[in-house]
């Protein structure tokens, strides 16, 4: 076992992690820990745009993009959190370009801007240009960019190093234990300030947009160290996933004038959402998408499908804007987007919940206390700007946003304060992890238990959910993790032990996955992302507030899940009923 | 604006949508290597059912997840924008989640080994550190001078054109891994890092073009292409990356970019 000394550690080289390293490199000395190469990230799948009040191409402000991502996140977002969010969107782009982002431009040299689902002009009236983009490779242009100003700063990678716990000694922040992937070494950093960058849990459904790596492994770490989870129920889904694949195609595609088409060709949305048809939310366009099936409306011999219609767009705008995503559709489907319809189904794509923190990063013990040096930022937090539905382009503006924020606070944390002590055997958790699972003689298989669990979860908890199909998923998950106690790796050895860090993403999972369904179960009412059938509307009176989720280890040492509620930020917005 | 579009299907969409495929049986032969256990890689055959239109990807995870577990490669987002799985494929570089099993003869063994030029350290697995030091040697980042303005950087569509297509680079090594200078010559930054100076030297926005000449006119420089256009039809981009090689050496002679 290795010990290292570092006053920052960042989680996660993501958007946010390597925002986070930018500002905190600058500050303090940081190592940055990520379970892939940096380029690797998540971050780069994004597509269509970073939104900020700009008004390059038309008259825009950064109140009314705050009221959209209020209103978009179903009245559940913190209202104070969302505003310094959109106002500091400007300065977010405006700091990419200059650390040298290429957007695509207007006639007159400017950042370029397109239309983009929920954002709107003037409170709801019309869809507003505000998507700051670069063609359908966004994500890709804002990881690749801030990775070069990693490079450019000498911030220092520990590549391959999955942290699987984080050290908290008297309450405060001691540092996190890591698993060296290309040796089986397991390394100790000793922290003054930690931020969590880690990303999200899509791989618990089977249908999603998000890599194989993304595990919820950040949540999962302060789960079982006592932290709460927030908002955990909300998870939303894309409307426009490849059919069967789950591969993402833009909303920028919709934002281009692509149209949702059912098997009569009918632009269906427009009965759905009268003023932003296909622009609504991505709630909204998920619902829709799924009652157009159920009502028998559904493409192909199956009916379990609709279309992306890009047909009616000349060649040369699908060339220029979305280049990408006609290509996923031409290498994966085999079919030609200039002349063909896509098949396209609603896909797992983005968790709302996370790591409870405040507007600086800081993490939450609870309803009001924070954890000293404990930070986290992006899509692993929940500071709650998305509330119960993300507005698209605002996860790339998040990681921007907070990401910035708390890599300026973490560094400043560690300038003030000494290292804590590290408890005593500080690596014993990860040790007895690892070798438990290496050792084990068990008879259940990592690949048998993820396909369960991903099968149950697009079953039972995806676009339309109810009482009993979410007890199924409890029942389910809690019988996974069971058979989980019983589950072996195959590859016993320490070089590039990807078997064994299967194994334990599918522990997080399934962890992940219980304080999910447990929260959905708990909140009788539809909001935002969480539709319940058997509660088809909005209960403001109970539940405009968020769910605080806890992993309680009873004496016996079996655990369960405790639910608290925490209060929402309310400033300018009054809740309204939700209409696009 | 709402003219049902749908009616008439292509072949193509309506073999998409006909779903279900028949499975055909295909052999794939990888080359194995743990230096845990053997000193020497070794060729072995795997079985598989695969649909023809699942990706190499997808055969990979089958084998890792139903028959070997000890199988070890990298992977993340499985659609060709990470760059985690370059791979030689039938002896061909390429991206394991961007080939389909039709796209290479399924019928006959399809052959599977880490990319070359780079140190293999688990089977599929090389080490990244001296790829990713040839990119950082080449200041891959914007450089400027004097006060940044407030507002953006303007840069008109034509400039931003320009360099258009090595903003696509996603670091996969499959160009550099292609390159027979790179395989015979250690030092040779390889193609990756030229596309990505290439990016920088012909953004009108950028100031150190000069800087970066001058450590590309090096000796292991851009003089060690040989044009033989492996690494264009190497990237799963689509980058001409030999072009851009070209233009960066000609900029060198010119000092026009």
């Amino acid at each position: 076992m290795q010990i290292h000394q570092y006053d920052t550690v960042i989680v996660g080289a993501g958007g946010a992690g390597m925002r986070a390293a930018i500002e905190s490199t600058q500050r303090s000395r940081t190592a940055v820990l990520t379970k892939l190469y940096p380029t690797r990230s998540h971050t780069g799948a994004a597509q269509g745009g970073m939104c900020a009040a700009l008004a390059n191409v038309e008259e825009d402000n950064w109140e009314w993009h705050t009221f959209d991502t209020v209103k978009g996140g179903d009245y559940l977002v913190d209202q104070d959190a969302a505003e310094i969010m959109c106002k500091e969107a400007i300065d977010a782009v405006l700091d990419l370009e200059k650390m040298g982002l290429p957007f695509s431009r207007t006639d007159q040299g400017r950042i370029d801007q397109r239309r983009f689902g929920g954002h709107s002009r003037n409170h709801g009236e019309a869809p507003v240009r505000r998507s700051c983009y670069a063609a359908d490779r966004t994500g890709h242009m804002i990881l690749q960019t801030l990775f070069q100003n990693c490079v450019k700063h000498g911030v220092e990678f520990f590549n391959e190093f999955y942290v699987l716990d984080l050290l908290i000694n008297d309450g405060k922040t001691a540092g996190v234990v890591a698993y060296e992937l290309a040796t089986g070494e397991i390394h100790v950093f000793q922290a003054k300030a930690v931020v969590f960058a880690s990303g999200g849990t899509g791989k618990m459904f089977k249908v999603t947009s998000n890599a194989h790596t993304l595990t919820g492994d950040g949540q999962a770490v302060a789960l079982r160290r006592g932290l709460p989870l927030e908002d955990m129920e909300f998870f939303q889904f894309h409307p426009t996933g490849i059919w069967r694949m789950g591969i993402l195609l833009t909303e920028g595609a919709r934002g281009e004038g692509g149209i949702l088409r059912n098997k009569d060709g009918e632009r269906f949305m427009e009965r759905y959402a009268p003023v932003m048809k296909d622009l609504a939310s991505r709630d909204v366009c998920s619902r829709a998408i799924y009652s157009e099936i159920r009502a028998g409306r559904g493409c192909g011999p199956e009916g379990d499908h609709v279309y992306l219609d890009l047909t009616h767009l000349p060649p040369e705008q699908l060339d220029a804007k979305l280049p990408d995503i006609t290509e996923f559709a031409r290498t994966y489907l085999g079919i030609e987007p200039y002349t063909d319809p896509i098949p396209i189904q609603p896909t797992a794509h983005y968790a709302m919940g996370g790591i409870p923190t405040n507007v600086e990063g800081e993490v939450l013990s609870n309803n009001t206390d924070i954890v000293p040096g404990l930070y986290a930022a992006g899509e692993v937090a929940c500071v709650s700007v998305h509330g119960a539905n993300r507005l698209g382009t605002n996860s790339l503006l998040d990681i921007n946003v907070f990401g910035r924020r708390a890599g300026i606070a973490a560094a400043a944390y560690a300038d003030k304060h000494d290292f804590v002590e590290l408890p005593e055997n500080p690596g014993a958790l990860v040790e007895a992890l690892v070798e438990g699972l290496r050792e084990s003689t068990g008879t259940e298989s990592v690949a048998a238990i993820r396909r369960e669990l991903q099968e149950s979860m697009d079953t039972n908890v995806s676009v339309y959910r109810t009482g009993k199909t979410l007890q199924q998923a409890v029942e389910d998950v809690q019988a996974l993790k069971e058979r989980f106690k019983n589950v072996s790796i195959q590859d016993k050895g320490s070089r590039y032990n990807t078997d064994l860090l299967e194994a334990v993403e599918l522990g997080n999972l399934l962890d992940l996955a219980e304080v999910l369904v447990v929260s959905a179960l708990a909140r009788e009412e539809s909001r935002g992302g969480h539709y319940r059938e058997d509660f088809p509307t909005r209960d403001d009176v109970k539940f405009m507030q968020h769910t605080m989720a806890y992993r309680e280890v009873a004496e016996d040492g079996s655990t369960s899940i405790r639910l608290d509620y925490k209060p929402v930020v309310q400033t300018r917005y009054q809740p309204m009923e939700r209409k696009y | 604006m709402s003219t049902p579009t749908v009616e008439t299907h292509s072949a193509a969409l309506d073999a998409v949508e006909a779903g279900s495929t028949k499975l055909i049986n295909v052999t794939f032969r990888i080359r194995r290597f743990n230096p845990e256990e053997h000193p020497d890689p070794v060729w072995v055959d795997y079985q598989l059912e695969m649909d023809p239109k699942e990706r190499i990807l997808d055969a990979l995870n089958k084998i890792k997840w139903e028959q070997d577990g000890t199988l070890t490669y990298r992977r993340s987002c499985a659609h060709g924008i990470c760059g985690s799985d370059a791979m030689r494929i039938n002896g061909r570089n390429r991206l394991a989640c961007k080939t389909l099993v039709k796209d290479v003869d399924p019928a006959k063994p399809i052959t599977i080994e880490a990319i070359k030029g780079l140190a293999v350290l688990k089977d599929l697995i090389v080490d990244m550190d001296p790829f990713f030091q040839a990119y950082k040697d080449v200041m891959p980042f914007l450089i400027t001078s004097g006060n940044e303005p407030t507002r953006e950087r303007l840069q008109s569509q034509a400039d931003r054109e320009r360099f258009d297509d090595t903003t696509k680079c996603i670091l996969c090594a499959a160009c550099t891994s292609s390159c027979p200078v790179f395989w015979n010559d250690g030092q040779y930054f390889g193609p990756a890092a030229i596309v990505n100076a290439h990016r920088f030297i012909f953004d009108s926005r950028d100031e150190g073009a000069e800087q970066r000449l001058e450590v590309l006119n090096d000796r292991e420089g851009v003089w060690r292409c040989r044009t033989t256009f492996n690494c264009s039809e190497a990237c799963p981009r689509g980058i001409e990356v030999t072009k851009a090689i070209q233009e960066v050496k000609r900029a060198l002679v010119t000092r026009r970019f």
